[in-house]
């Protein structure tokens, strides 16, 4: 049995998972459901960091993966994102990494810098 | 001496929606005034995600959630002048600022809309006992340093509330390489996101203490040590329920103050229960011709509202400007009042006769509810009710009152929690 919190909604219900049958208690509403099993099979997440960059008005460009990606290759991932350094300019959406990790999302930078 | 139409204060989200709003209700000349080096306010350094599903069906990135905003000033008239630091307001509307470039300076407003936004409570203000070695800083400061100016503030960290700020640094440390120990919550709950609890706790194994605050700070030089005890039902510390830390960090996650020094030298009525002004349903001050929204007016969670409710002070501003800046009629007015379970109500006074479609109030309750009536009271007839599924302190509430509703309304409006002690 897995244990989650619920983010569909702001109630935030207690859910219970059985990770073999997937059968999810705790939930007020079929959206929970979803969200249960999801979380119990393969949780996902959109990474946001920074990395270095070089002749901006900061020191630091925002960035993001620009779609979830397991959220078991977060570390692996932000390893990556620490060897980042990038020259101004730089514009938003401009791919950093492509395929980062393997995960099938790519780094993208989130502002003008 | 410069002489603008409206003139915004902050450029942050509260400000460019409430500029990009003025200008295109047709008024030409207006300024913001921005005392950072560049637009967006505190979206710039909140790198994570969640912005925008209200507004843009789609979470955006803080940065990403300003530029909609920045690249729209492109197409218009609108002066922005950065680095400028406004030094006082008075209810005349003239501004005195600083620059680089014009030195100290005046500016002459029609219209003024106050959007400077709010800083974060430090630990003078919730007596936090302890040495004060270097090493303890409030969230958002840390935020700064690191997604902005690129200096990691420490490597070991407690972190005292679980409000949102204090969960997503949770997060942000332990992703860049930190070992966040324990986050630190007075209350019996967390005032946070369910979501950023899940995402930024509960995903990295960072154990929430509710009920629990700091009660010892030891290091004279760096912080070497944190202790913090559970707290019983009057929020005392209970002996004997300490927890020791050796850390070289605390971040301070303990609440959010309007910014409101200009606003109060400048005459502006403040309303204790938000600490922001007392505005009517046109986002007007008591101060005629001075505009307030976002987060000088009331602590938002959500931007997205932030950015609605500063389209309307431009809307407004706008519509004041084109009627020759005559002192708005305020005869009749009615007072909208926080009743049972309810901590205030913006606005805190409407005109009910020039309500188009109907009466947006926003509120926060005093407790989690579920299955709730939010109650609306004319003197003591009920005028309307809205139910709620679920109620909760974190969550800012809004109701609309339909025009129809209020006709006959007079003296006090309340917004209530119906059956809540």
């Amino acid at each position: 049995m897995k244990e989650f919190i619920c983010t569909v909604c702001p109630r935030g219900c207690h859910l219970k998972v059985d990770e073999n049958t997937l059968a999810v208690t705790g939930n007020s509403c079929a959206r929970g459901v979803e969200y249960g099993r999801n979380e119990a099979v393969n949780p996902m997440r959109t990474l946001t960091s920074t990395i270095a960059i070089e002749g901006g008005i900061h020191r630091r460009l925002p960035v993001r993966t620009d779609r979830p990606i397991p959220k078991s290759k977060i570390f692996e991932c932000m390893e990556i994102i620490h060897q980042c350094k990038e020259k101004s300019p730089v514009k938003a959406g401009q791919v950093i990494v492509e395929n980062i990790a393997g995960t099938g999302a790519n780094l993208i930078a989130t502002r003008n810098m | 001496m410069f002489e603008y139409d409206l003139a915004v204060i902050g450029g942050g989200p509260a400000g460019l929606a409430a500029a990009l709003s003025a200008y295109e209700n047709g008024i030409q000349k207006i300024v913001i005034l921005e005392r950072d080096v560049e637009l967006g306010g505190i979206l710039n350094q909140c790198i994570h995600n969640g912005f925008g599903l209200h507004r843009f069906g789609e979470e955006l990135t803080g940065p990403e959630y300003a530029q909609r905003f920045i690249d729209r000033l492109k197409d218009t008239a609108i002066t922005v002048m950065l680095g400028t630091m406004v030094l006082e307001l008075t209810s005349d509307k003239t501004i005195t600022c600083v620059n680089k470039t014009e030195g100290l300076f005046t500016i002459s407003a029609k219209a003024v809309i106050l959007a400077m936004g709010c800083r974060e409570r430090n630990r003078g203000p919730i007596g936090m006992p302890g040495d004060r070695g270097s090493g303890i800083f409030s969230a958002g400061c840390a935020q700064r340093y690191i997604n902005i100016d690129g200096y990691m503030v420490g490597s070991r960290v407690v972190i005292l509330g679980s409000g949102d700020i204090g969960l997503i640094m949770a997060r942000r440390m332990t992703l860049e390489g930190a070992k966040v120990l324990a986050v630190a919550e007075i209350m019996p709950h967390s005032n946070g996101l369910n979501r950023n609890i899940v995402q930024c706790l509960n995903d990295f194994g960072i154990p929430l203490y509710l009920s629990h605050t700091v009660t010892e700070v030891v290091g004279r030089s760096r912080l070497e040590k944190v202790v913090i005890s559970q707290v019983d039902s009057n929020f005392k510390p209970i002996p004997g329920t300490e927890k020791e830390f050796e850390c070289d960090t605390l971040l301070l996650s303990v609440g959010l103050i309007p910014e409101n020094e200009l606003s109060r030298k400048a005459g502006v009525p403040i309303d204790p229960r938000t600490n922001g002004a007392v505005v009517y349903d046109d986002m007007q001050t008591e101060t005629d011709g001075i505009f307030a929204c976002g987060n000088v007016l009331h602590v938002h969670d959500l931007v997205d509202f932030v950015s609605a409710e500063s389209e309307k002070a431009g809307r407004n501003a706008a519509e004041y400007i084109k009627n020759g800046c005559k002192p708005t009629d305020k005869t009749g007015a009615v007072v909208i009042q926080n009743g049972n379970g309810v901590s205030y109500t913006v606005p805190q006074k409407a005109v009910l006769s020039r309500v188009e479609k109907g009466l947006e109030i926003f509120f926060r309750v005093r407790q989690k509810s579920e299955k709730s009536v939010i109650e609306v009271k004319n003197n003591d007839r009920v005028i309307a009710a809205f139910k709620r599924d679920f109620l909760a302190p974190g969550e800012m509430e809004k109701i609309t009152i339909p025009k129809k509703l209020l006709e006959g309304c007079e003296g006090t409006i309340t917004v209530s929690v119906g059956g809540a002690k």
